[in-house]
């Protein structure tokens, strides 16, 4: 029932994680130009963006709704540079875009923006204000399964996001009606806006927390590129209950500076962090989107 | 009670003011979803622990594979229906006025108004009449911040038969929907065979002395306080606005030019609702003498709905009293 849905793009590793480390070059460049924006959480789940959408997803970017999609909810909105890179990666619209991140007028909303409203493709649903796309996911997901359909449905969650009562709400939906369409990564990189996670709101022991809401647990090194290839397939085989990847990440990865550091983040790099920042992630031969420094 | 002969076709033949068929609005929202249920296999129903009090549980009966409860979750309920929508199922989340509006207000307002979802949000339990529960089960405020949602329609029907319709119409467009109704017997007093339409005012009494602009339950205490009135040689016009949003301004400018004043009468705060909806039209279309009944900036407590309408000055005597207050006003 598919059509020739040309994925995976790449099935080689070392090629992902190039595309992985050209999404990372591609965030830094658009936050540059923004001036706004996050960096640490963007660069931090580039490889998981990078898994789902060069080679897992059954998707087809020249058709951004088409009938057979997986699902991707991006419950923590604030990470959208990550998301907006890939899909331009994928050809979900021109790389020339991503210098619209944040510009009035433009379909790169600060946080993603409903299809309805700026229609940027490969956007689903509206997201920002944390802790709501778990139950987004869970409503898909057993939408598809009463109407009898394939689709799997992928829901992006953060680790501070997790202090939102509603996330255990729809935990316990999901455990409540066996949903078994539906992955959820979990960022575990121990860092929000104000400190570390356990600092700020004590989240230990998490895999056991999800364990006990009746979810399939699954702990994983988010930086390594098989790891969560062959992790993405376990978890669809799971039967009868949800399964969640706790992603385990560093905040800023591929920038020294940035690395495990909660004060980034909110923020963007300056011109000379940026800089930096841009060597450390040597160019790939894909190519950037810009040339910043030159101003082209 | 020949007024009642002015009207158009909007109320039952032979309405009897004194003793009313009583239905209850929450039924003609259950009877309406179980006929969904039957014309439309897209829709679904979500349950949130209350069920057999909004009558949700008459879908869940008959359809069992298409009720999925959440459990006593209305932030996650919202964001479970908004997840049903992106995949193309129309999703109705049922429960109290106060928990289906207040408690996930912030989820209706990113994933279902910005998002722009196909949601319909059917509270039932609004306003005082469910009485000695009190105030933190008495919603007076949902009409307001529904309202000042963009994109949100915002239906208050007066009776069994208009909350019926409304739940049927409601799924021919494609917007997220707020429909209020009532846990108590009610009178059920509009006529099914006259033309219904979201956005377009229901004129019941043709006076023209002063316009009674109401909403919800609140239209039948205002036909009563017209019957009252009508013996004094005072005639008026009846409006029934079943739909806040979109507002029928059109049909509030014309009742101002034509009778010269306006009383607003509602089971809500005063102010941001339909009292509110009323004063932000005239103000800009056709400055008028208005006069508010309603809750006036104050919670609610525990007692018989009548007893609290007319101990929070909402019920027939105190329409009377706004509307010569508003006639007095005209220039």
């Amino acid at each position: 029932m598919f059509p020739n849905l040309k994925n995976p793009v790449f099935t080689d590793i070392g090629d992902l994680n190039e595309m992985a480390r050209q999404i990372r070059r591609d965030i830094m460049n658009m936050l540059l130009i923004s001036k706004s924006g996050h960096s640490g959480g963007p660069l931090g789940f580039a490889d998981v963006f990078t898994a789902l959408y060069f080679n897992k997803l059954n998707i087809l970017p020249e058709q951004p709704y088409a009938d057979f999609r997986d699902y991707v909810f991006l419950s923590i909105g604030h990470i959208a540079p990550v998301w907006y890179a890939t899909l331009a990666r994928r050809g979900y619209f021109p790389l020339e875009e991503l210098k619209t991140l944040r510009k009035i007028n433009g379909r790169l909303q600060g946080h993603p923006a409903p299809l309805k409203t700026h229609g940027l493709p490969g956007v689903e649903i509206a997201s920002g204000a944390l802790g709501q796309g778990l139950s987004i996911a869970v409503g898909a997901a057993i939408g598809l399964r009463l109407s009898g359909k394939p689709n799997h449905v992928y829901c992006i969650c953060g680790d501070g996001e997790l202090n939102e009562g509603q996330i255990w709400e729809a935990a316990m939906t999901a455990a409540h009606h066996n949903v078994d369409n539906l992955t959820v990564f979990v960022d575990r990189n121990h860092c929000q806006i104000d400190n570390r996670t356990e600092n700020v709101m004590k989240l230990e022991p998490l895999a056991d927390k999800w364990k006990s809401f009746g979810f399939e647990v699954f702990e994983i090194d988010g930086h390594n590129m098989k790891e969560i290839l062959d992790t993405i397939d376990k978890a669809k085989k799971v039967k009868g209950k949800p399964a969640l990847l706790l992603t385990y990440t560093k905040m800023g990865r591929g920038v020294s500076f940035m690395e495990d550091n909660y004060k980034w983040h909110g923020v963007p790099p300056n011109d000379e962090q940026g800089r930096v920042a841009l060597s450390e992630l040597f160019p790939t031969k894909f190519g950037d989107f810009v040339d910043y420094y030159n101003g082209k | 009670m020949n007024f009642i002969h002015k009207t158009v076709s909007c109320l039952v033949e032979n309405l009897d003011l004194k003793n009313p068929e009583l239905k209850e609005t929450r039924k003609g929202f259950g009877e309406a979803l179980i006929e969904l249920g039957k014309t439309n296999p897209d829709v679904v129903v979500l349950g949130g622990d209350v069920s057999g009090s909004v009558r949700s549980d008459m879908f869940r009966d008959v359809f069992p594979d298409r009720f999925f409860s959440v459990g006593v979750s209305e932030q996650d309920m919202m964001g479970t229906a908004a997840g049903l929508s992106v995949v193309g199922k129309i999703p109705f989340a049922s429960t109290y006025g106060e928990f289906a509006t207040g408690r996930p207000f912030d989820q209706i307002r990113q994933s279902i108004a910005y998002s722009e979802m196909n949601v319909k949000i059917c509270a039932s339990h609004c306003g005082l009449t469910v009485g000695p529960d009190g105030a933190t089960h008495q919603s007076l405020e949902d009409v307001a911040i529904m309202r000042v949602l963009p994109h949100m329609y915002v239906i208050t029907p007066c009776d069994y038969n208009q909350t019926y319709r409304a739940v049927i119409e409601c799924t021919k467009i494609y917007a997220p929907f707020y429909i209020r109704f009532y846990r108590d017997n009610s009178p059920n007093f509009t006529n099914p065979k006259a033309p219904f339409e979201f956005g377009k005012a229901d004129t019941l009494l043709n006076g023209d002395d002063c316009t009674i602009i109401a909403s919800g339950l609140c239209v039948w205490e205002s036909l009563l306080a017209a019957e009252e009135l009508a013996k004094e040689k005072i005639s008026i016009r009846l409006i029934n606005m079943h739909t806040i949003k979109p507002f029928d301004t059109d049909a509030v400018v014309k009742a101002a030019k034509e009778t010269g004043c306006i009383v607003t009468v509602e089971d809500h705060q005063k102010k941001g609702g339909l009292g509110g909806a009323v004063a932000e039209a005239l103000a800009q279309e056709y400055p008028s003498p208005v006069e508010f009944v309603g809750a006036s900036d104050t919670f609610g407590e525990s007692g018989k709905g009548s007893e609290l309408f007319e101990k929070y000055g909402i019920s027939k005597r105190y329409i009377v009293e706004a509307v010569k207050r508003a006639i007095k006003r005209k220039k």
